[in-house]
């Protein structure tokens, strides 16, 4: 890894993290009687570390003038690694917390293994840490081949790369010490929101420098959907993060925002880091995965831009559809609902491309368990977003709102679309990227799977039995007119969905644990190498393998 | 500089009125144009084009 690097590319690597270590001692300093200092500490402790990884090999000869002539891939396969262990972690607590909902004694007493602060590091790890590193590693690997250029550098997709992961660690961590600004899926406090500003905009400018590199006159429509995400996230995550820390030391700050506009910025974040983050992302990444695994271009090019530019606009005005029946203005609420429906157009453009692009290979999605990943995640895709669309309708809210069915449409797009989309790409692009044949089994693949299938149907349907259970309770009135069921009784009925919701996400977590191990083994067992070892991946050959593997 | 709520809402209700609308019409005119056929459907199979390797 480092020893690809050439010699001042080294020097800078070891200047940014002793400037990163500089800050993080100011930190440590500055917030010595605060949680704050705790993360300063952490951010010296771990860019002294990283001085060393580089300085061990600081010595190392040169790299050939080779490397130019292969796309630079080492930051997308340490990604790829870091989005799988993180998915690991993430499932893992995401399960625990759902066992919590069955027996709250399961914190243990503790205050960091609360409901409260363990849910976040689930969210964070599972959208940010499995979601986020598979995006940025496969975006730089897709980015690279339809451009049909090289990265312009090796230092910034490492800065990109790791400090994003810093970024991640800070969010996480400062959840278990009680460090949040409340505001969902936004947690992380001042300090952490600016360093992710720079790791954003390094990213930002890092694509445009490779597009700029390109040879290929048309830019691939996965681009757009990637760097609608990169722009986007960038502008939602300053304007909804603007506040005013109690003092540079001090981990704690003020919104910008108060009362209704608050709740309405983030909202309009909320909504669209759904968006943006978790769609427009992975649809880039579908956009060229699935069409490679198929081994056939996307069914309809022109269907995919139009998607494209109804996705980006209309997402911007639907954030408003989570505040039905709040004091935020009717005609605001109404203005999200709307736009909320007419999404349903740019979003099943994108879910009919899926399967009008596998119509007529059907066979291969029989054969290729990577392949179904990608065709179940589109159905999914499908899914939630009828599903989205529907729960928008503010009278469909009053049922839906505040209880577990928004849980369970969460799900159907995280487990059901996100995380099969990822799957189903980060399985096609592990032998592509080292030179493999095929993943180490194709079995396990098989099982993953099915084990990832079952648990999300497993927990959709216990969701929705739940949540219209609970919203039915707290609307039933008895004949006098008071309410019939009392908040206890509506836990009591939930109580059987909520176990088996623990089991499906069980079922997931096994499903990423097989499909670790399986990445992990395919990179550190010395297979069959392919001879058509390229930097382009086989497409047709990778179908063509398979058959002949069965 | 103050912006007036009453300009907002003037401003929203006339420009916002009509720019997602001729946003969309634009949209749709230029992925369908039958000129920029060729171009699209040669988009979409360049990825599966061997090629191995950068050019720069």
């Amino acid at each position: 890894m480092i020893a690809q690097l050439t010699l001042i590319e080294r020097q800078h690597a070891i200047l940014i993290s002793a400037a990163v270590a500089l800050l993080g001692f100011l930190m440590m300093l500055a917030g010595r009687d605060d949680p704050m200092g705790a993360h300063g500490a952490l951010i010296f402790v771990v860019s002294i570390l990283m001085i060393f990884r580089i300085g061990g090999s600081y010595y190392a000869p040169p790299p050939s003038d080779d490397r130019l002539k292969h796309y630079y891939d080492d930051p997308s396969k340490v990604g790829i690694v870091i989005s799988m262990m993180w998915a690991v972690v993430g499932l893992g607590v995401g399960d625990w917390v759902a066992w919590q909902l069955v027996n709250p004694d399961l914190t243990f007493g503790t205050g960091w293994s609360s409901f409260g602060r363990l849910r976040p590091v689930h969210t964070t790890s599972v959208i940010f840490g499995f979601g986020g590193n598979a995006l940025i590693a496969t975006s730089f690997y897709v980015l690279q081949r339809t451009s049909r250029a090289r990265l312009p550098d090796q230092v910034s997709p490492w800065f990109v790369l790791f400090g994003y992961n810093l970024f991640c660690l800070l969010a996480v961590t400062g959840y278990l010490m009680g460090i949040t600004q409340s505001k969902e899926y936004a947690e992380p406090e001042w300090y952490t929101d600016i360093w992710l500003v720079v790791v954003w905009v390094t990213y930002f400018i890092l694509y445009l420098r490779t597009l700029a590199r390109r040879k290929e006159p048309h830019i691939y429509v996965s681009n757009w959907y990637y760097m609608a995400f990169i722009l986007v996230v960038a502008i939602l995550h300053i304007v909804n993060n603007l506040a005013v820390p109690v003092s540079l030391g001090h981990a704690k700050s003020y919104s910008a925002f108060s009362g209704v506009q608050d709740a309405m910025t983030q909202w309009w974040y909320g909504h669209n880091a759904v968006a943006f983050f978790l769609t427009a992302g992975f649809l880039g990444m579908m956009y060229y995965f699935l069409p490679m695994r198929a081994g056939r271009p996307i069914y309809s090019y022109r269907m995919s831009i139009i998607s494209f530019w109804g996705i980006t606009f209309f997402y911007m005005w639907a954030g408003s559809h989570h505040l039905h029946y709040t004091a935020l203005p009717q005609w605001v609420q109404t203005l999200g609902m709307t736009f909320s429906l007419m999404l349903l157009i740019p979003s099943w453009a994108s879910a009919g491309n899926v399967l009008l692009t596998l119509n007529g290979a059907w066979d291969k999605v029989r054969d290729d368990a990577t392949l179904r990943f990608m065709m179940v995640a589109g159905v999914f895709y499908g899914l939630a977003t009828f599903e989205g669309s529907f729960m928008a309708i503010r009278s469909v809210n009053s049922l839906s709102h505040y209880t577990d069915w928004t849980v369970g449409h969460v799900h159907v797009g995280a487990l059901g679309w996100v995380a099969m989309i990822t799957f189903g790409s980060i399985y096609a692009c592990v032998p592509w990227l080292w030179k493999r044949e095929r993943m180490y089994s194709t079995k396990l693949v098989e099982a993953h799977f099915w084990l990832a299938l079952s648990g999300t149907v497993i927990y959709i349907f216990a969701m929705w039995n739940s949540g219209i259970i609970q919203g039915l309770m707290w609307r039933t009135y008895t004949d006098s007119g008071t309410l019939a069921y009392s908040f206890v009784d509506t836990l009591v009925a939930m109580h059987p969905y909520y176990i088996a919701r623990a089991v499906g996400g069980l079922l997931f977590l096994i499903g990423g644990c097989l499909g670790a191990y399986n990445i992990w083994k395919t990179i550190t067992v010395p297979g069959v190498t392919s001879e058509h070892a390229s930097d382009l991946p086989q497409p047709a050959l990778a179908g063509a393998l398979h058959a002949a593997a069965e | 500089m103050i912006v007036e709520h009453a300009f907002l809402v003037g401003f929203s209700k006339s420009f916002g009125l009509f720019y997602l609308v001729v946003l969309s019409v634009a949209v749709v005119l230029h992925a369908m144009r039958p000129s920029n056929k060729k171009r699209f459907d040669e988009a979409a199979r360049s990825i599966l084009r061997d090629e191995a390797g950068p050019w720069r």
